[in-house]
C-alpha cells in the first residue's frame, strides 16, 4: 500500500532524510525507531504533507498514487492519519465539533452523507469506550489545557472515529502511563484490520509488547540502517544503538 | 487574486434594497447642507417645533466643529457640500424573480443561509402575497403593543409619543457630542425607537429586520432606547446579507437609557460595503453609541464588525447608578484595505459598578486594525471593577493591529484589568486540521471562529450562526 523509494528531504536547506527506502503492505504493522533526531517526525510529517519540508528526491507511492502530488487534506481523505507527537491546541473550538467536521470532510470526499449531530454522537458514543477518554474532554476545546496523556488519548479517539487505512502513530506512547499505554495499544489493536495498516514511531519496545509489529526499522541520521523482526526491538533495547553505528 | 476574493467582491458590490417602503412622497434635495435644508428635513418629516430648534442647535454647533483626527484612519477629505442629506425611499422592485438576480448573490445568501423569501426582499425581487412581510410584522406588533412595548420609526414616535422623545433623545449622546453626532443630530433621517414600560420583560429579539416601514433610513440613522425601570430588551441591529449603499459615509448615533433595574442588550452584525481590492468605495462608518445605567441596571454592547472600508466606533457605557454593569463584547474584523478603529469607554461614577470588556480583532490582508478602549474610575465610583481583555489575531504579514487602552482611576478602590495579547495564525494549527481533513480555507474559518468564541456567546443563538458563517465568508481569499 505504501512505497518509499530513496526518499531524500531536507528542511532550511539541511538534508534530514538521506534516502529512505519503505514498503508497507496492507494488514502489517511497522515499528520505526532511532535516536533522537534521527528523522522519525521528519518522515511522518512528510507522508501527511506537511509543507515546510522539502523533498528533494526520490518516490513515495501510496495506494498506487504519487502521494507527493497530493494535498494534506486530499491525504487524509484518502486514509493517511498522523498521530502528532505533539498535538496541536485549537481555542475555542470544541473537540467534538471538531471530530465531527473532520469526519465529514472525509465522508463528503468519498461521496458519503454527513453526519448529522445526532448519529455523529451515537458513533463517539461507541468510540470513546475503546479509549476510555474522559467524556469531560469532548466539549473542551480542542486539546486546550489536556494533560499530556490526555492528548495523546485524544489522538488515538479522533483515530478510531476517522478509521483510516494508513495510520502512523508518531509516539504516542510517550508520556502515558502504564495503563494509558494498554488502552491506547488496544485501541490501536481493535482498529487493525487486513486492509489497513500501521506505522509507530516509538523509543520504547515495551509498546512493542502490546501492538506487535510485522517489521521493525531502525531509522538512524535519515537513513534505514536495519530492519528486522520484533526481536530486533528487544536487541535495541538491551544495546543502544550504538553497535549500528 | 484568488477567485474567491473576486467573486466576494463581485457578490458585495451588488446593491439590494428592502422593498416595501412608501407614503412619502418627495424625492431628493440637491447635495448640500445649510439651514434650510435642516428646515426642509424637519418639515418633510411633520416634526414637532421642538425638533426643529433642537436641529438647528446641532447644525450651529457642527458648523464651528472639527473633524476628529486621532483615529488611526486614513481616508481623502470629505466634502459635507458634496452629499445628499434627504432623499426619499426608493420602493420599486428591481427584478420580477430571483432567476434575475445574479447568481453568485444568491450563492452568497445561501451560505448565510438566509431562507429564500427574505432572499428575494434583500436582493429586490418583488415580494409575493404568500409571505406578508406587513402582516407578519402587524402580528409582533401587536403583540408588543400588548404589552405596552413601542417599537416604531423614530419618526413616528416623535409624533404619536413626542414627550417621550423630548425627555430623552440627546441625553446620552447630546446633540454637540462630537462632530458626527452633531451633524446627525442636524440631519438625522430615521431610525427606531423603542420604550419598554416598567418591569416589562420583552417577549421578542427586537430586531431591525421587523422594523417596516423605515427601511433606508439612510447614512444618518438614529436610534433611541429607554428601557424603563426593572424592565429588559434584546435589540439586534443589521444584518449578515452583504450590504451596499451610493452614500458612502455614514454616522450613526445610537442612544440607549437603562433606568433602575433594567437591562439592554444590544447587538450588532455590521457588514458594509468594504470598498474593492484596491479599497475604493468602501463604506466609512462613524457611529457614536453610548448607553446609560441607572442604578443596578445593566447594558451589554455586542457587535461583529466585518464590513465598512473605515470603521470608527466607541460603544460605550455610563454607569452612573450604584451596582450598575456595563459590558462590551466585540469582533472586529478587517481585510484587504479595510481600517478599522473601534472600542469601547466605561465610565465608572455610581459605587460597585462593573464593567468587561471583550476585544477580538482579526486583521488580514492589507488592513489595519485597533482597539481604543478608555477606561474611566470617577471619585464617586468607590469599589469599582473593569476587567479587560483585547486580542488580536494576525492573518498574513501585510496587515497591522493596534492596541491603546486608556486607564483613568481617580478612586483607590478601583480595580482595572487588562489583558492583552498578539497572535499569528499558527501553521501548525492550519497543518493539523489539514491532516484531518479540513482545507486550509477551513480550517482558518474553525481557528478564527474558535477565537471569537466568547464574543459569539454573547449573540442571541440565530445571531451567532450567522455572524459565524459571515465570519467565513469575510475571510475567503484571505489565505494562502
Ligand atoms: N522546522 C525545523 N527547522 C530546523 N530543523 C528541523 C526542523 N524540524 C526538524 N528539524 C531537524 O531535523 C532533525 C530530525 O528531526 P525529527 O523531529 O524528525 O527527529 P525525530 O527522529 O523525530 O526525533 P525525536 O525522537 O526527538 O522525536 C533534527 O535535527 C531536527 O532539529
Ligand atoms: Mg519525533
Amino acid at each position: 500500500m505504501l512505497q518509499i523509494k530513496d526518499l531524500h528531504a531536507s528542511i532550511e536547506g539541511k538534508e534530514i532524510l538521506k534516502g529512505i527506502d519503505l514498503e508497507v503492505k496492507k494488514g502489517e504493522v511497522h515499528a520505526i525507531m532511532g535516536p533522537n533526531g534521527s528523522g522519525k517526525s521528519t518522515l511522518a510529517n512528510i507522508l501527511a504533507g506537511r509543507e515546510e519540508y522539502e523533498v528533494t528526491s526520490g518516490s513515495i507511492s501510496y495506494l498506487g498514487e504519487d502521494l507527493l502530488e497530493l494535498d494534506p487534506e486530499e491525504r487524509a481523505h484518502k486514509g493517511i492519519f498522523l498521530a502528532f507527537q505533539y498535538p496541536v491546541e485549537i481555542p475555542g473550538v470544541s473537540n467534538v465539533y471538531f471530530l465531527r467536521t473532520a469526519l465529514n470532510e472525509v465522508r463528503k470526499s468519498q461521496g458519503l452523507e454527513e453526519l448529522d449531530a445526532a448519529q455523529f454522537l451515537k458513533l463517539v458514543r461507541k468510540k470513546i469506550d475503546l479509549v476510555q477518554l474522559d467524556k469531560s474532554l469532548l466539549n473542551r476545546a480542542v486539546n486546550e489545557g489536556f494533560s499530556g496523556g490526555e492528548k495523546k488519548r485524544n489522538e488515538i479517539f479522533q483515530m478510531a472515529v476517522l478509521e483510516p487505512k494508513l495510520a502512523i502513530l508518531d509516539e504516542t506512547d510517550s508520556g502515558l502511563d502504564i495503563d494509558a499505554l494498554r488502552i491506547v495499544a488496544n485501541g490501536v489493536n481493535s482498529l487493525k484490520s487486513k486492509d489497513n495498516a500501521t506505522i509507530v514511531v516509538t523509543h520504547y519496545q515495551r509498546l512493542l509488547d502490546y501492538i506487535v509489529p510485522d517489521v521493525v526499522h531502525v531509522l538512524f541520521k535519515g537513513k534505514i540502517v536495519k530492519s528486522g523482526g520484533k526481536e530486533l526491538a528487544l536487541e535495541l533495547e538491551s544495546k543502544g544503538y550504538d553497535w549500528l553505528k | 487574486m484568488s477567485t474567491e476574493a473576486e467573486q466576494l467582491e463581485s457578490l458585495a458590490q451588488q446593491e439590494y434594497k428592502y422593498g416595501f417602503v412608501t407614503d412619502i412622497e418627495a424625492d431628493a434635495l440637491p447635495p448640500g447642507l445649510n439651514e434650510d435644508v435642516v428646515r426642509i428635513i424637519s418639515q418633510k418629516k411633520k416634526e414637532p417645533a421642538f425638533m426643529l430648534e433642537w436641529r438647528l442647535k446641532a447644525y450651529k454647533r457642527w458648523l464651528k466643529m472639527e473633524e476628529p483626527k486621532w483615529p488611526k484612519v486614513e481616508y481623502p477629505e470629505i466634502n459635507f457640500q458634496d452629499i445628499i442629506y434627504y432623499s426619499a425611499p426608493k420602493n420599486t422592485p428591481k427584478y420580477n424573480s430571483l432567476d434575475e438576480v445574479d447568481p453568485q448573490l444568491l450563492e452568497t445568501y445561501n451560505k448565510l443561509g438566509i431562507p429564500l423569501e427574505e432572499q428575494k426582499m434583500l436582493a429586490g425581487v418583488a415580494v409575493d402575497a404568500v409571505f406578508d412581510s406587513v402582516s407578519v410584522a402587524t402580528t409582533f406588533k401587536e403583540k408588543l403593543s400588548e404589552m405596552g412595548v413601542i417599537f416604531c420609526p423614530i419618526s413616528e414616535a416623535l409624533q404619536k409619543y413626542p414627550d417621550l422623545v423630548k425627555k430623552y433623545l440627546g441625553s446620552v449622546v447630546p446633540a454637540t457630542d462630537n462632530f458626527y453626532a452633531a451633524l446627525n443630530s442636524a440631519v438625522f433621517s430615521d431610525g427606531s425607537f423603542v420604550y419598554v414600560p416598567k418591569g416589562v420583560r420583552c417577549p421578542m429579539e427586537l430586531s431591525t429586520y421587523f422594523r417596516i416601514n423605515a427601511q433606508n433610513t439612510g447614512q444618518f440613522e438614529r436610534t433611541l432606547i429607554v428601557a424603563d425601570e426593572g424592565s429588559y430588551v434584546s435589540y439586534l441591529e443589521g444584518c449578515t446579507a452583504p450590504q451596499r449603499d451610493e452614500n458612502q459615509l455614514h454616522a450613526a448615533v445610537v442612544e440607549l437609557v437603562a433606568l433602575k433595574g433594567a437591562e439592554i442588550k444590544y447587538s450588532t452584525v455590521q457588514n458594509w460595503y468594504p470598498g474593492d481590492d484596491e479599497g475604493k468605495g468602501g463604506i466609512y462608518n462613524f457611529v457614536t453609541k453610548r448607553g446609560i445605567a441607572h442604578e443596578n441596571a445593566k447594558i451589554s454592547w455586542t457587535q461583529v464588525e466585518t464590513g465598512s472600508a473605515i470603521t470608527w466606533k466607541y460603544p460605550s457605557v455610563i454607569l452612573k447608578g450604584d451596582n450598575s454593569i456595563g459590558e462590551f463584547y466585540s469582533v472586529a474584523m478587517t481585510n484587504k484595505f479595510q481600517q478599522a478603529d473601534t472600542g469601547t469607554k466605561m465610565i465608572h461614577i455610581g459605587k460597585n459598578t462593573r464593567s468587561n470588556i471583550v476585544s477580538k480583532g482579526i486583521s488580514a490582508g492589507r488592513s489595519n486594525n485597533s482597539y481604543r478602549g478608555l477606561v474611566k474610575i470617577m471619585k464617586s465610583a468607590e469599589n469599582a471593577r473593569n476587567f479587560s481583555q483585547c486580542d488580536s489575531l494576525l492573518i498574513g504579514d501585510k496587515c497591522g493591529a493596534h492596541t491603546f487602552p486608556y486607564i483613568e482611576v481617580n478612586n483607590t478602590t478601583g480595580r482595572v484589568e487588562h489583558e492583552a495579547t498578539t497572535s499569528k495564525i499558527g501553521e501548525d494549527q492550519i497543518f493539523y486540521c489539514n491532516q484531518r481533513g479540513l482545507d486550509t480555507e477551513q480550517a482558518v474559518s474553525l481557528i478564527v471562529n474558535g477565537y471569537c468564541k466568547e464574543v459569539f456567546r454573547e449573540l442571541p443563538m440565530e445571531f451567532a450562526v450567522e455572524a459565524q458563517k459571515l465570519l467565513s465568508i469575510s475571510l475567503e481569499g484571505s489565505v494562502g
